[in-house]
Order: structure tokens, then C-alpha cells, then sequence
């Protein structure tokens, strides 16, 4: 029996096809395990897992949801790193650049913004379902952990990104910030019982100088644009190989 | 001899059954999770669209070191602490006490030693931490909110409806020191009776705990209770240090 074939059965005959999707799709329960196994992205999940898992009202998807704005942030982030300078002679003068004359760059700057408060609200309300749901007792301890490191992480890349725009609220709210460091007891120049003067202390560190300054500038925007995100994107690897060797997601004993 | 066999057969087939349920297999994550995941990230986006076109990020004038902003205020997330430097020198609210909160935060798993609730939403066997926990989340959301809304120029409070212009309504309070004798007996107390009561009044998480956990889980929640003690105390007592030495102030 020589049926005619249709357009799409034949694309999904030739072997470049085939090269890259290794199973059809009807919905087998083969098919539903092959889903998840042949793509490297999907087979960051189980093939099976509880059905109480898989309730929004159990995990609120907010772990899912701050990995998601964490990508949009690297997305936008990747895309304003084409506009901005990190010197002082030029990053204000970016910031109008994108405003006026960027095609979308003021929106891409307000996603890029209202994204990064958006992953830190998640990431508070994901410790909160983490905490509510006992998910942190043994044998998730550690990966409890990881999780604060990710938390004060996330802090720290919004804060470094705050200085960048080089507007008044950015460097006085960063001076504000890192005066604290002055303030740090033993390291801190102002802080109790200090071993140091203030060309050696934590604020130095921080800002490369006394003041937020040039070399502020630059120091936060390499933190910003590489050297958190790349420890978080590696925390984060960690956190979920974690939570399935660690038995997959919590579920009552 | 018969009884004794039918409960053993009674008991096998009872330790099928547990067998048999516990193989009874999980549902694929296809195509439930993937389906939601990709429900969640396309709602979240819609409203990060919708968000970034209703308002635009925040950007002041150029920033001129010689012109200091007031207030300036940390972003947000850090408010909190900023907000808590109004009662402790910067020291402590700025590195101490953040620092205390996240080993504290990370000391958690370790310090819970109560089997139950996991992977369920459970307050009624885990009273003590699940009261504690909130409490502690809270105050961190209340000083956020404080320090976002109601302060204005000078950190001085101001309602959220009311304009920032200070017109007399914050009489200059005079704040005063407590004798460092009587500070170190009150906290003592304070100290002392956190450790006591509990064990005097057999409350259940702490007869559960062996010395070790007992004392670091007191300790950081006294800690984490000196904050609203100390918000009292300068509020309604205008007190400003407890403790006066050379070195340092609390
Ligand atoms: C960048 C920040 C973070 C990301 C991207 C992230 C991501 C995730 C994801 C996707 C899950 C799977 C389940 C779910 O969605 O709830 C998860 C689970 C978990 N997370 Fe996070 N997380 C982050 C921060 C944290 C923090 C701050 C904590 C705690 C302090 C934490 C502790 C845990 C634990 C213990 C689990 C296992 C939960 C269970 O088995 O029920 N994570 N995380």
C-alpha cells in the first residue's frame, strides 16, 4: 500500500532531521521518558517524578522562575553590554544613548532592571517555600546552603549593577554601601579594634580607592557583567545536580 | 500454632502490599512540568514586558561627588539594613549582623533536628521554627518597608502620604546613654532567662536538642530579638547606646 506522504512526514524522513530528533512524537509512554532523555536541557528533570512535585501550589515554580529571570538578565545584560562604556566619561552619557537614540534600548534597560528586583523577590519568596515546606532536612542540608550563597549572590549582582548607570542615586547609594566596609571590625579603617589605614581596608578592596571613583566603576562592572554571574550560573549547577542526588524534590516520608 | 501462622502469612502479604505500593511508579515529568515551566516563564515575561512599559528604570542626575543626595537611600534589598543603622552603629548592622544572618540562615539544617514536615506544608509539627522563622522574615520585610516608604531627608520618618519637608513635626529628641553597669545586668538577665525558661518550662524543641544546638539556636534568636528590644528601647526611651566603651558601642 503506497500512501502519499505529507510534506512534514518527509522533512522528518531525511536524515538531517533524523540527526537531530532521535524519536517521533506520538504520546507513548516511551516517547514521554525519550522527551525528557534526548535533550540536554529538559534532562536537567527526572523522567518521573511525584505528582505533588509537579503542583505550582507546592513548589509556586519559583526556583524555576529566578533560573528564568536569571537567564533574561544575562540575555539583556549581554544585549546592553553593546551600549555601555564602564568609565566615567561615558557611562551617564550611555544611559541617555539608550534612552534616546537605541532602538528599544529603554525598554531593554527596564526589563534589564525590573528583572534583576524581580529575581530578587523570587529568590526571597523560593527560600520561603523551601523553608515552609521542610525541603532544607536531611539529606538537602547542604544544598540549604548552596542556596543562601545563591541568595547573598543575587544581592550582590544587583548591587554591583546599581552603580553602573553613574547617576546620583547610584553613587551615593554605593557610598553608603561601602562605607560599611570601612566599618567592618579589624579590616575596616572605622570599624572596632582596626589594624588598618584606609588605603588597605575592606572599602579599599571594594572600591579600589577611598571614594567611589573611576576605578569603582570598573571594578563593579567587571563583578557585575562577569565574575558573579559566572559564579552564580556554576551555584546553580551545583544546586540542581544536588537536588536529585539528593533524592529528587522533597515529598513527605 | 495456626494463629502464629496467620499472622505471619498476615504479615507478608502486608509487607507485599507496602512493596507494591511503594513500586507503584511516579507520572512522567513530560508533558506536565515542562508545560507549566513554559506557563510560568511566558507569564512572568508578559508582566516584565508589561512592567517595563509602564515604567521607566530610575535614572537621577549625573553623579557630582561634591553634591551628596539626601537621603540616599541603599536599593531596596539592602534597605533593611540601612534602615536598622538608625538603632546600631554601622559595625554591627552594616557587617556583623548581616554576617550573623546568613550563618545563621545556613546553620539552619543543622540546628532543626525535628524529622518532620518535609516536603509538605506542616506548621503544626514544627511550631517553634515555623513561629520564629516568619517572625524573622517579617521584621526583615517590615524594615524594608520602613526604610523605602517612611523615611525621608536625614532618615527622618515621614508617612508615605506626607510631603518630605520638615516643618517642626520631628521635635529634636535627646538621646542618652544607659550606665554600662546596669546594661550589662539587664542583659544578663536577658541572656540568662533565654537560656532557662525554655528548659525550666520543658518546652518541647528544647528538650529535643542536645547542649550544643541548644545554646547557638538561643543564642542567635536573642540576637535576632535585641533588634525589636533595641527599636523599642530608642523609640519610646530614646536610648541610644546600651553599652559605651572605647573601642565600640551597642
Ligand atoms: C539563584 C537562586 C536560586 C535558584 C535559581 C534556585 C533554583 C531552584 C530550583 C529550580 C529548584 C527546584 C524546585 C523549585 O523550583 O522549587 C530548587 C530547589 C531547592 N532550592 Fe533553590 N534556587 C535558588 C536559591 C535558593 C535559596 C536562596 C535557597 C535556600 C536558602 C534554596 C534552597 C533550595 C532547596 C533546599 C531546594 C530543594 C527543594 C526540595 O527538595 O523541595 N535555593 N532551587
Amino acid at each position: 500500500m503506497s500512501e502519499k506522504k505529507s510534506f512534514t512526514e518527509k522533512i522528518m524522513a531525511t536524515q538531517i532531521w533524523k540527526s537531530i530528533f532521535r524519536h517521533d512524537f506520538k504520546d507513548t509512554p516511551a516517547n514521554r521518558g525519550k522527551m525528557i532523555r534526548s535533550n540536554v536541557f529538559l534532562h536537567l528533570h527526572p523522567l518521573r517524578i511525584p505528582k505533588h512535585a509537579m503542583k505550582i501550589r507546592f513548589t509556586w515554580c519559583m526556583g524555576g522562575i529566578t533560573f528564568f529571570l536569571f537567564l533574561v538578565e544575562c540575555i539583556t545584560g549581554i544585549l546592553l553590554m553593546f551600549y555601555y562604556h564602564p568609565v566615567v566619561e561615558y557611562a551617564y552619557m550611555d544611559m541617555k544613548y539608550l534612552q534616546f537614540d537605541v532602538p528599544f534600548g529603554q525598554i531593554l534597560r527596564n526589563i534589564h532592571r525590573w528583572g534583576a528586583h524581580l529575581m530578587v523577590m523570587t529568590v526571597m519568596l523560593h527560600m520561603l517555600r523551601v523553608f515552609l515546606t521542610g525541603s532544607y532536612k536531611p539529606p538537602r542540608e547542604f544544598n540549604w546552603v548552596i542556596g543562601v550563597l545563591l541568595l547573598t549572590l543575587t544581592l550582590l549582582m544587583s548591587f554591583t549593577g546599581y552603580l553602573l548607570p553613574w547617576d546620583q542615586l547610584a553613587y551615593w547609594a554605593i557610598t553608603v554601601g561601602t562605607n560599611m566596609g570601612a566599618a567592618t571590625p579589624f579590616i575596616g579603617v572605622e570599624g572596632p579594634f582596626s589594624l588598618v589605614d584606609k588605603f588597605s581596608d575592606v572599602r579599599f578592596v571594594l572600591l579600589g580607592g577611598t571614594t567611589v571613583g573611576a576605578n569603582a566603576l570598573l571594578r563593579f562592572y567587571v563583578a557585575h557583567v562577569i565574575a558573579i554571574p559566572a559564579v552564580v550560573f556554576v551555584g546553580c549547577a551545583i544546586h540542581f545536580w544536588r537536588i536529585r542526588k539528593d533524592g529528587g524534590i522533597s515529598r513527605p516520608l | 500454632m495456626a494463629e502464629e501462622k496467620t499472622e505471619a502469612v498476615e504479615e507478608k502479604a502486608a509487607k507485599k502490599a507496602a512493596q507494591a505500593k511503594k513500586k507503584e511508579r511516579n507520572p512522567y515529568v513530560w508533558p506536565e512540568l515542562p508545560f507549566k515551566e513554559l506557563m510560568s516563564a511566558i507569564l512572568v515575561m508578559a508582566l516584565l514586558i508589561v512592567w517595563a512599559l509602564w515604567l521607566d528604570a530610575p535614572l537621577g542626575e549625573i553623579a557630582t561627588p561634591s553634591r551628596t543626595e539626601n537621603p540616599a537611600k541603599a536599593p531596596w534589598y539592602f534597605i533593611g539594613l540601612q534602615e536598622i543603622l538608625v538603632y546600631f552603629d554601622p559595625w554591627y548592622s552594616g557587617v556583623v549582623m548581616p554576617s550573623i544572618i546568613m550563618v545563621g540562615l545556613m546553620a539552619i539544617p543543622y540546628l532543626d533536628t525535628n524529622p518532620k514536615g518535609v516536603g509538605e506544608y506542616n506548621f503544626k509539627s514544627r511550631k517553634f521554627i515555623m513561629i520564629n522563622f516568619l517572625i524573622g522574615y517579617f521584621m526583615w520585610m517590615f524594615a524594608i518597608v520602613v526604610g523605602q516608604f517612611m523615611r525621608g531627608p536625614s532618615w527622618l520618618f515621614f508617612w508615605p502620604w506626607e510631603p518630605w519637608d520638615d516643618s517642626g513635626h520631628h521635635a529634636e529628641v535627646v538621646l542618652k546613654n544607659i550606665d554600662n553597669n546596669i546594661s550589662l545586668i539587664a542583659l544578663g538577665i536577658y541572656f540568662a532567662l533565654g537560656f532557662i525558661l525554655p528548659k525550666l518550662f520543658k518546652m518541647k524543641w528544647a528538650k529535643n536538642l542536645d547542649f550544643m544546638r541548644y545554646s547557638i539556636v538561643v543564642t542567635l534568636l536573642l540576637l535576632m530579638y535585641m533588634v525589636p528590644v533595641k527599636v523599642v528601647l530608642r523609640q519610646i526611651f530614646h536610648v541610644r547606646y546600651l553599652i559605651t566603651t572605647p573601642w565600640f558601642n551597642i
